[in-house]
Parts: structure tokens; sequence; C-alpha cells
């Protein structure tokens, strides 16, 4: 197929060292009026430089009020291929462990109803299938769900929960992640596919304090792994490391941000009260130093990127709990939450913003946790603790 | 409640704000709950019926809410 548009600011993005989108959507183009009129929209758009995209509205499938985001074109006479654009967030497997088979499974669904674009995967997680139109979604649901495939969350929803790939394929995880993220997932089905929030809640599961998924910065709720007792030192190993040249000193115990390590050329103690389980020395001497036998995690609380208002980070109200299946205690905690959330947030109002707005003590004594050092971001600048009449009373 | 008079309920709600203002589904939980006497749940089990009917849909406008689907 030849192509229907010339795109010469779009050609530029080809020639870069890197992988451009371009290129792949041109090579979609060969076989899709979808993708040859979104390159036709698209360099609209960089010579405008103005969007032709309107997103949301009253798309979706029947029952579901999340899975499918509404984009349409505002120019759709000039590019008809794309007057409809759907996107269709499909969840994704915990891990993104697929096989082959699926894999071609999901792209012949998406060739025959869709654009046969993709996003693998979005930022929430989920696989993105770009752009169809609105007499297609029924059947691609149809489809997807015969072969136990699901939407994802979007919208005022639970959105489609992820995590690192955990036990699967690193040693230093201190939970099992996909186990969690699964079973967050279909215990939340309905908070996922019927929105029913001020605006929308995310989890995010990562093994260690490594935060390879950058859950403290992206999820609503971060679900990290850590440990409760000593690190276990191997010291002949940490010789070894001191043999083969690496400089302890500045490597790891300048490096450890509560200054809880010591080195004194023959030997590596660490003062286990200060450590905050930050895992740099750990991830940094492998072989040398493993987190202590109890494992769990710690939950925090609270990030967003800053849409609608500035980007939070996740601060902690669980410093340590036992992640054993059934989760009850999690899900007890999220409940509490939800619930303190649904009566107090304004639309469009993440529950880090409410916390923020109500404060954190008022969080806190609403959800029934009891405060904890460790739920301190920055001793004596902390803005959620104040003094109440009863505390000065005392 | 019988749920079909709750379902009517719901679904008079929603028509009556329509226009006037969008509704979330906590806005309909809460206030059906405490108009009449029923438990949430209750609601939100009849609120979904009539989403898997076809008879409310959920739309987006920077938020999520509950209509009623547009006639064709």
């Amino acid at each position: 197929m030849s192509m229907k548009h010339q795109t010469p600011l779009l050609d530029e993005l080809e020639k870069g060292p890197f992988p451009s989108f371009v290129k792949e959507i041109k090579r979609a183009a060969e076989h899709s009026d979808y993708a040859q009129d979104l390159l036709g929209l698209l360099e609209l758009s960089y010579k405008e430089k103005v969007t032709h995209w309107k997103h949301g509205g009253i798309v979706g499938v029947r029952g579901y009020g999340a899975g499918v985001i509404g984009r349409y074109s505002d120019v759709p006479d000039q590019f008809p291929g794309v007057a409809h654009f759907h996107t269709v967030r499909v969840n994704q497997p915990s891990g993104f462990f697929y096989t082959t088979k699926a894999l071609r499974e999901i792209c012949d669904i998406w060739d025959k109803y869709g654009s046969g674009l993709t996003n693998m995967h979005g930022s929430t997680g989920d696989i993105i299938l770009l752009g169809t139109k609105t007499e297609n979604l029924e059947p691609i649901f149809a489809e997807l769900s015969s072969r136990d495939w699901d939407l994802g969350g979007s919208g005022s929803a639970v959105r489609t929960p992820s995590c690192c790939l955990g036990a699967a394929r690193c040693e230093w995880a201190n939970i099992d992640t996909m186990s969690i993220t699964n079973e967050i997932t279909q215990h939340y089905q309905d908070e996922m596919h019927r929105p029913a929030f001020p605006y929308k809640f995310k989890f995010k599961v990562a093994g260690c304090a490594v935060d390879c998924i950058a859950s403290i910065a992206r999820a609503d709720m971060s679900i990290i792994g850590t440990w409760r007792g000593d690190i276990q030192i191997d010291q002949n190993e940490v010789k070894n490391y001191a043999q083969s040249g690496m400089d302890i000193q500045k490597e790891i115990v300048d490096m450890c941000p509560t200054e809880c390590i010591s080195w004194d050329g023959s030997e590596l103690k660490i003062n286990n009260e200060d450590c905050n389980r930050c895992m740099h020395c750990i991830a940094k001497m492998t072989k040398a130093l493993r987190p202590g036998s109890e494992k769990g995690a710690t939950i925090l609380l609270g990030s967003k990127a800053p849409i609608v208002t500035g980007a939070l980070m996740s601060w902690v109200i669980v410093p340590f709990m036992k992640m054993e299946p059934p989760y009850d205690e999690l899900f007890d905690l999220v409940d509490r939450i939800w619930e303190w959330w649904d009566e107090h947030g304004k639309n469009r109002e993440r529950v880090g913003e409410l916390i923020e707005r109500l404060s954190f003590t008022r969080f806190l004594k609403d959800v029934g946790l009891d405060p904890q050092p460790a739920m301190v971001k920055e001793p004596r600048r902390d803005p959620f603790f104040f003094w109440s009449e009863e505390d000065v009373a005392k | 409640m019988e749920k079909d008079e709750l379902k009517k309920i719901i679904y008079e709600l929603v028509e009556k704000s329509m226009g006037k203002k969008k509704l979330k589904q906590s806005d309909i939980l809460k206030k059906v709950s405490a108009d009449h006497g029923v438990d949430k749940s209750e609601v939100k089990a009849a609120l979904r019926e009539l989403m898997d009917a076809g008879e409310l849909i959920f739309t987006y406008f920077g938020g999520s809410f509950v209509e009623i689907p547009p006639k064709e």
C-alpha cells in the first residue's frame, strides 16, 4: 500500500540513532488504513503545533466503565481512518510473562479489529491496543474474554495493578510480588471495572527497596518488600570484595544514607537499629550481604504524577506487614483507606492530595493507624504532625 | 426494598440530574442509601444490574460518571 499522506516533518524523526515510532507506524501503514491516516493526522499536528485528538466520552463495553479510552479526531473528514481511534487497555499478566502463543493471540485479534498498533506496555502496565472504531469494541471484548483476557482499569477506578519480576528472576525479592499483584487484581475486580472512586487509584508491588518499578513515585499504594532483623553478613566475601578492588569505605560506608555501616579494613559492621533498609549495600555487595530472614512489606501511600496538581511521593503508613496469602490484613487496610477517601475526597482528588488537604494526623486517626517514627519523612520538618490540645496538656 | 424498586429510584435519580450535575457512582450510593435507608451494597448491586442491562452507562469526562445512554 502506498502512503496516502506526505510526512516531511515525521520523516525527520526516523533519522536519529534511536528506534522510531514513525518507522513502526509506517510499517503498519502498509496494511492498515488506521495507520495511514494516523500518520497524516500526526503530520498535521506537528505542522500546526496543536493536537487534533479529543478524548473521553461515552464509549465502553457493556457493564464495564473502564478499559476503553475514547479518542476522536477533530478533523474526521480529512482523516476518516482515525475519526474514531479508541484505546483498549488489556490487563497484563503479573511480571509481564507471556508465551509467544499469547502474544500472537493478542496481535491477531488486534489486526482483525484494530489498527494493529500496540504499546507494550503503557505506563500503568497494561497492554495498550491503540486505535479502533466504536462498533468494534464489543467484538474485541468478546474475543479477548473468550481467550481468558480481560480489560484493565481506566478512569476513576482501580488501575491495573503491576509489579516487578520479583522472585521469578530476582534473588533480592523479599515478597512474592506476582502473587500479591494477582491477588489484588482478582480481589478488586469490581473496583477495577466499575469506576466508583473520586479519581484513579494505583497499586504497584516492588520486591525490595531498589524499587525497579518506581512504585514510590508512581502508585497511590506502593507495596515494597523489606525485612525485619539484622542484615546477614559473610565477612569472607566482604574481604573478597576489598581484595578485588572495591573501595568499601567510599562505595558502601560513605553512601549509607543513615551512616549505620563501619569498615575497619578487616570487618564490616552494621548498626541494624539505624538501618532504613534502602538496599544500597546489599545491591552493591551481592555475595557478602543478604536481607534479614523475616520478610514482609512496607506499605506506602500517596504518590502521583503532576496531573491536576503537583507530583507527590508515597510515604510510609505501615512500616512492616507480613505479606502472606490470603492477604486479609492488606485488603482490610485498603478498604478502610478507600472508605475514608470516598467519604472526604473531592472529584479528581487523589488519596495523597486528600491527606495533604486534611492532614496526615487526621488520616491516621480516621483509618485507625498508630503513628510511628518510620512515618516521618523529614525529622523536625514533617508537615503532617501537629500537636493537639490533648498532647500539649500531657 | 425490592431490587426493581431500587433500580427505578436509581434510574430516576440519574435522569433528574442529567444536564445539571454529572453523578459519580459514589454519589448515587450515598444519596440513595441515605434517602431510603438501604445498605450501600444493595444500591451497588441494583446499579450493577442497570449497567449490565445497558440502561445506564459509565462515561468519562475528566472523571468517571454514571449516565443514561444517548438515544440512537
